[in-house]
């Protein structure tokens, strides 16, 4: 099996403040794993850690991705070499068309991996196959990129965006948040249709709601920036019944 | 056509004989160093002009000189005083000097043409390589020139039209700018060297864009530019001045001066690209650009639009201008000023409503990156006569670092009770998040910050001529190198 994301003791501090403290987790391809934890536990850090933001520092510890250094490389490259982040709250661009940015994101990866850049007719012919499993109309993928958007719709633009750059390692930060039941299930489905023996998934979520949908192969249970608890989904159930609180001083 | 004018003007200066009374040597190529009458008469005499022009460029200089205290102060921006005795104000066309190939030219140029898209060809020609048979600017020329006049449009050096159509110039020129307008104008009016004409007849939508063989002409631009477009009753044109290519340039100061007219049902729509050089990134040398650009909307229903990219110079001093005399008329500014380095900008419209029911639209975007400082100015004024007149004004400043500065400085005078005049300002600075949020695509920092900046300037973009619109959004990266991360 091949070993996609291995991290070892990894200590991240923001802003000079240690959030993550000695992080172990490996996910080979194929693999979706869900990191769960309350709120503060450090899972967005963790995903900003993987995506390189500025002011997100490691300070002890090593991440390895497909077998080197990740937190050597810039945010560019990290996305190029297929490390995608769905955010949790997608940023406006004012004025940018959502077509237009996601060509110039799919055109800088393909040339990244030494493949010929799309022209605007067949990227276009692309995005209708891909818009049209998440329900997305014309109109709402030529609009500038989540500007007023609704929750749903961002979060539908993020999975396209994924379905489109097609990564090695999805990073999903609390993509169910803010979603009511059906665009929770348009977006699982959308989550789901990328499953494959090839990419792997990590999906952070405070509910296990999403989890029903998308059924994860392991589950990890992030508090006070260390992994306490790991198991399969029966263990998201358990905690859905016993809350957060369960994991007591642990969480502290 | 660059090279027709060039030969010409070479040609009628050596062989024009000494006709006006007056002193210098007809023979030299080059007025002496500073500007006196007699300066003014040389190069009036340069260029063979009629007695009326003369004492125009006479009159103008004589204001020039009681203006001598009047240079304007009030801009947000700082320049060493200028001597203006410490110049040269006429030197005829000089043979470029040739190079071989495209080998021999400064990488750097090479580079920037590329990534503007510029064809080969005509990258040739802007850094002065000599081109081969293969590209004729001539013949290309020659077939827009015949096409153009088929349908009766005048575009030609405004020195040709003096010569040609003198009714015409005499007519307009300084009727929108008089020659006491301002410091600058002025000067310009007293020495103005070339610039383009333009006529369109009665009913006529010009065929084409008239910048298409323009560019390949504006290598020749000159320090004290003059142009004079009119569109005659129910016409139409498009003009596009400028280039998105750096334009290497030994003057430091540039006053040009340009006007509009439009008559009943006429619409003239003026675009500029402007990529003068603006110094190096300590702030020294560059180009100082002091510009007065406006129009007149004199007929009713006519309609003027000024859009405007302007990313070069050391300082922009410019303010594109309508004045909507006739009843409905229209007009409209699309501004992007983008500053970097140690770049300083004060630009923006005057919109004066004289008829009933006018209306004018201000869109002005500055970017401010480094340590530039840009400022919009701009004046609306609605006289007591202009019934019903609608302005709608929105000015946006986009700030890239921590060392730069945008400025809004709107006038608004309103002299009659029906006017409705809006105003809206916003200053916002590219964000983290966004900057994440395009890197995490797959987009580097300065991709990222060229793809935001032209979301921002979008609605200007827009208002371009299509093909334009593409180099003009690739010069707004390439403005912005070296301002990020």
């Amino acid at each position: 099996m091949t070993v996609m994301l291995e991290i070892k003791d990894l200590h991240a501090a923001v802003n000079g403040k240690e959030v993550l403290k000695g992080i172990n987790l490996t996910i080979n391809a194929g693999e979706v794993h869900a990191v769960m934890g309350p709120n503060g536990s450090g899972k967005s850090t963790l995903s900003y850690v993987l995506a390189g933001r500025d002011g997100y520092d490691v300070t002890q510890g090593s991440v390895m991705y497909k077998g080197a250094d990740l937190i050597a490389l810039a945010p560019e490259i990290r996305a190029r070499e297929g490390i995608f982040l769905a955010f949790q709250y997608p940023v406006e661009i004012p004025g940018v068309a959502g077509t237009t940015f996601l060509k110039t994101a799919y055109n800088a990866i393909r040339k990244h991996r030494g493949e010929k850049e799309l022209d605007a007719m067949q990227f276009l012919k692309l995005i209708r196959e891909k818009q049209k499993q998440l329900d997305m109309t014309d109109e709402m993928v030529r609009r500038a990129v989540n500007v007023g958007f609704s929750g749903g719709e961002k979060k539908r633009y993020e999975m396209l965006q994924m379905a489109m750059l097609e990564p090695a390692l999805a990073i999903l930060d609390e993509t169910d948040s803010g979603l009511d039941i059906d665009a929770l299930k348009t977006v699982a489905d959308g989550i789901n249709a990328l499953r494959d023996p090839g990419r792997a998934m990590l999906m952070i979520t405070h509910y296990q709601r999403l989890l029903d949908y998308v059924v994860p192969d392991f589950v990890h249970v992030l508090a006070g920036g260390k992994i306490v608890r790991s198991g399969d989904k029966s263990l998201a159930l358990d905690l859905e019944k016993e809350g957060y609180a369960v994991l007591g001083t642990a969480a502290a | 056509m660059a090279n027709v004018s060039e030969s010409e003007t070479i040609g009628a200066a050596t062989t024009e004989r000494y006709k006006y009374g007056f002193v210098t040597d007809i023979e030299s190529d080059t007025a002496p160093k500073g500007l006196d009458e007699s300066t003014v008469r040389f190069i009036s005499a340069k260029k063979d002009e009629p007695d009326w022009l003369l004492q125009w460029r006479l009159k103008a200089f004589r204001q020039w000189l009681d203006k001598a205290d009047e240079e304007p102060t009030w801009a947000k921006v700082n320049y060493p005083k200028i001597d203006y005795q410490d110049s040269y104000y006429y030197s005829a066309p000089k043979q470029q000097e040739t190079l071989n190939s495209l080998d021999e030219v400064d990488p750097k140029l090479l580079e920037t043409y590329n990534k503007l898209g510029i064809p080969l060809q005509e990258q040739m020609m802007l850094a002065g390589v000599a081109v081969d048979a293969v590209f004729d600017s001539v013949s290309v020329a020659t077939t827009f020139k015949e096409e153009l006049s088929k349908h009766g449009v005048i575009f030609c050096p405004i020195s040709e039209a003096v010569q040609k159509h003198p009714e015409l110039v005499k007519k307009y020129l300084g009727s929108v700018v008089p020659v006491a307008d301002n410091f600058f104008a002025t000067l310009n009016s007293a020495v103005f060297t070339d610039g383009s004409f333009v006529y369109v007849p009665e009913g006529v939508r010009c065929p084409m864009e008239l910048s298409t063989y323009f560019r390949i002409n504006a290598a020749q631009t000159g320090q004290f530019e003059r142009t004079l477009i009119i569109a005659d009753k129910g016409s139409y044109v498009s003009y596009l001045e400028g280039c998105t290519a750096p334009m290497r340039d030994e003057h430091q100061l540039h006053a040009a001066v340009v006007e509009l007219i439009a008559l009943d049902d006429a619409e003239i729509k003026y675009s500029t690209v402007q990529n003068w050089y603006p110094g190096d990134e300590n702030g020294k040398g560059g180009i100082y650009n002091f510009v007065t650009k406006r129009g007149a909307c004199r007929g009713r229903n006519s309609k003027i639009s000024w859009t405007q990219v302007e990313t070069g110079s050391a300082i922009t001093w410019k303010y594109p201008s309508c004045i909507l005399q006739g009843d409905n008329s229209v007009g409209e500014f699309y501004s992007i000023a983008i500053t970097n380095n140690f770049q300083q900008a004060d630009t923006g419209t005057k919109m004066i409503h004289m008829g009933k029911n006018t209306k004018s639209r201000i869109i002005s975007k500055g970017i401010s990156a480094g340590h530039a400082e840009s400022t919009y100015r701009g004046l609306v004024k609605v006289m007591p006569g202009a019934t019903g007149a609608r302005n709608f004004t929105q000015c946006d400043s986009l700030l890239i670092g921590e060392k730069c500065g945008a400025h809004t400085v709107p006038y608004i005078e309103v002299r009659n009770k029906t006017a409705q005049v809006e105003h809206e300002a916003t200053t916002s600075k590219i964000s983290d998040d966004q900057l994440l949020y395009c890197r995490q695509r797959g987009l580097s920092a300065e991709d990222a910050t060229t793809l935001i900046v032209n979301g921002f300037c979008r609605q200007v973009l827009q208002e371009l001529p299509m093909e334009f619109a593409v180099e003009a959004q690739k010069l707004v990266g390439i403005s912005l190198e070296g301002s990020v991360g």
